[in-house]
């Protein structure tokens, strides 16, 4: 069996899902780079 | 129907029109929390301060909780460091054991029962210990963050390992990639987390510790329950599209399977069990050192605050080499991925020396990124090498008894580091110099692992798992096989 997981086919509500929940573990993890990056940056001053 | 029935594995297989995309995320649910494990050790000081703090005599407003820490001293009754090391010495040990022993069961559950199981551990043994700080009672704090939250960590780790390769078949590498990734992210959001929750929770009189374990626990169950509510299994047959299941065995990939007590028979299981052990010991070892190590083979060049940067430098390249490293490994192979990681760490742990002996912080720094994005990178990549070798049915169960070699690098790592690094200044070596020695072991260790990747050959056909043989699978299994 085999269906396609081509964002053409796939409907407007999936792709929203999608998204969001990329978003949300996207958004905690991009937080805590940003954090590390800035005290990188702050101590190497 | 138990009303627990919709964690089972038949009520997760994914409807036609979902998704695969959506099943990282749910993996990363997990694994951005018990990444936190990296980020326990700023609790560490805190907590030897519990007694201290309420006969302080601080009375400024509210201060950062830093400064609070900092005004405040440890009383007669207080926990002290060494004490307190041992919370994440025994959910390490605790990781390996349960990995170890519920791969099994994980496999044949499902990965929602285990997110589940895994987010009751993980947030419970916040729970635990937060009664522990509370009642002052340190066994509490062994027992709920280390015992409970260690098993959490170790079924936490596996859960979704087997459901992404499954899901990706084309690109086994980087999906297992994305979620072990998820576990050196979650220490980058585990330390802000905890300073910011301690600083709303402390008063010139009180850390806040119990309370910061009761919120990230509630945090951490309803994060990882989202994964596992969100995680699907592909239904039986299930392909994605275009790709086409390679007809035979190609060199170093199996299209067979081998039963996890099998493999613990194989010669194939030992091998990956030291390439993983000596790659881990290798990055570890410098994990846990690297403050101290810069600052002292540089001198005056690296500041505390310095080499404060450097280490949260460190936890970035480790996060993402455990994606680019496992993602790389799809297209030049898993064995020739670990040779990369062998060789090019051996030149490196031999110009680290140097680096420092000409004073250049740009080349010790440089060095020591590279070297911890393949310390990830040797975690992320081993579930696929795994696939390869032994085939994608009991590879959740075998990779489980496989981070026992985490446990044990945990241990030699670090003891090997600082040992010699003592046993060089007991014996008159500059402090400068007494990290060279232990580069050189480092080295010797990482060419070990070299040769038991290189002598690594497909299993012999007599391990392959014979038809009709599938002790401990469920229909719905079996049926997906």
């Amino acid at each position: 069996m085999s269906y396609s997981t081509d964002p053409a086919v796939r409907g407007t509500g999936q792709t929203v899902k999608l998204i969001l929940f990329w978003a949300f573990v996207g958004i905690p993890l991009l937080w805590g780079v940003s954090q590390t990056i800035a005290n990188a940056t702050k101590m190497f001053r | 129907m138990s009303a627990l029935s919709w964690l089972d594995r038949e009520h997760i297989v994914a409807k036609p029109g979902f998704s695969r995309w959506m099943v990282p995320p749910a993996a990363l649910c997990v694994h951005l929390c018990i990444g936190q494990a990296y980020a326990f050790s700023v609790f560490n000081l805190p907590m030897t301060k519990l007694i201290g703090i309420t006969q302080g005599a601080a009375t400024q407003a509210h201060l950062p909780i830093s400064q609070v820490i900092a005004h405040a001293h440890s009383a007669p009754g207080d926990w002290r460091l060494t004490q307190l090391g041992w919370i994440f010495t025994l959910a390490i040990v605790f990781l390996g054991l349960s990995s170890a022993f519920t791969g099994t069961w994980l496999d044949r559950v499902g990965p929602r029962k285990a997110m589940f199981t895994a987010a009751c551990c993980f947030g419970g043994g916040f729970l635990v210990s937060a009664l522990g700080v509370h009642l002052h009672q340190l066994w509490l704090i062994y027992l709920g963050y280390g015992v409970l939250g260690g098993c959490g960590l170790g079924i936490g780790y596996i859960s979704p390992v087997k459901t992404l390769i499954t899901w990706f078949p084309d690109r086994p590498g980087m999906a297992t990639g994305m979620a072990i990734m998820g576990f050196g992210g979650g220490a980058m959001i585990a330390a802000p987390l905890s300073v910011l929750l301690m600083h709303a929770f402390s008063t010139p009189t009180h850390v806040g510790v119990a309370e910061t374990f009761v919120v990230m626990g509630v945090i951490y169950f309803c994060f990882m329950m989202v994964g596992a509510v969100m995680v699907r299994v592909p239904a039986p047959g299930w392909q994605p599209a275009g790709y086409v299941v390679p007809a035979a065995a190609r060199k170093l990939i199996t299209v067979e399977n081998v039963h996890v007590d099998q493999a613990l028979r194989t010669p194939q299981f030992y091998l990956l069990w030291w390439v993983l052990c000596l790659n881990v010991t290798a990055g570890i070892g410098v994990l846990g050192q690297a403050s101290a190590m810069s600052q002292e083979m540089l001198g005056g060049r690296i500041t505390p605050v310095a080499a404060a940067g450097f280490v949260g430098l460190l936890s970035l390249f480790n996060m993402l080499g455990r994606f680019f490293w496992a993602s790389t490994s799809d297209y030049i192979g898993r064995r020739n991925t670990y040779f990369v990681f062998f060789l090019l760490g051996i030149v490196l742990y031999a110009v680290v020396p140097t680096s420092a002996h000409i004073q250049s912080v740009a080349l010790f720094v440089l060095c020591y990124l590279i070297i911890i994005s393949m310390y990830g990178g040797g975690f992320s990549t081993i579930p696929a090498y795994l696939k390869d070798i032994f085939g994608v049915r009991y590879v959740g169960a075998i990779h489980g008894r496989l981070l026992t070699a985490w446990s044990a690098a945990g241990v030699f790592g670090p003891v090997l580091v600082n040992y010699i690094r003592q046993y060089q200044i007991d014996h008159g070596v500059a402090k400068a110099d007494a990290y060279t020695v232990t580069m050189y072991i480092m080295a010797g260790l990482l060419f070990i692992g070299f040769l038991c990747n290189y002598f690594m050959r497909p299993v012999h056909e007599r391990h392959f798992l014979r038809v009709g043989q599938s002790e401990g699978l469920t229909g719905t299994e079996e049926a997906a096989q």
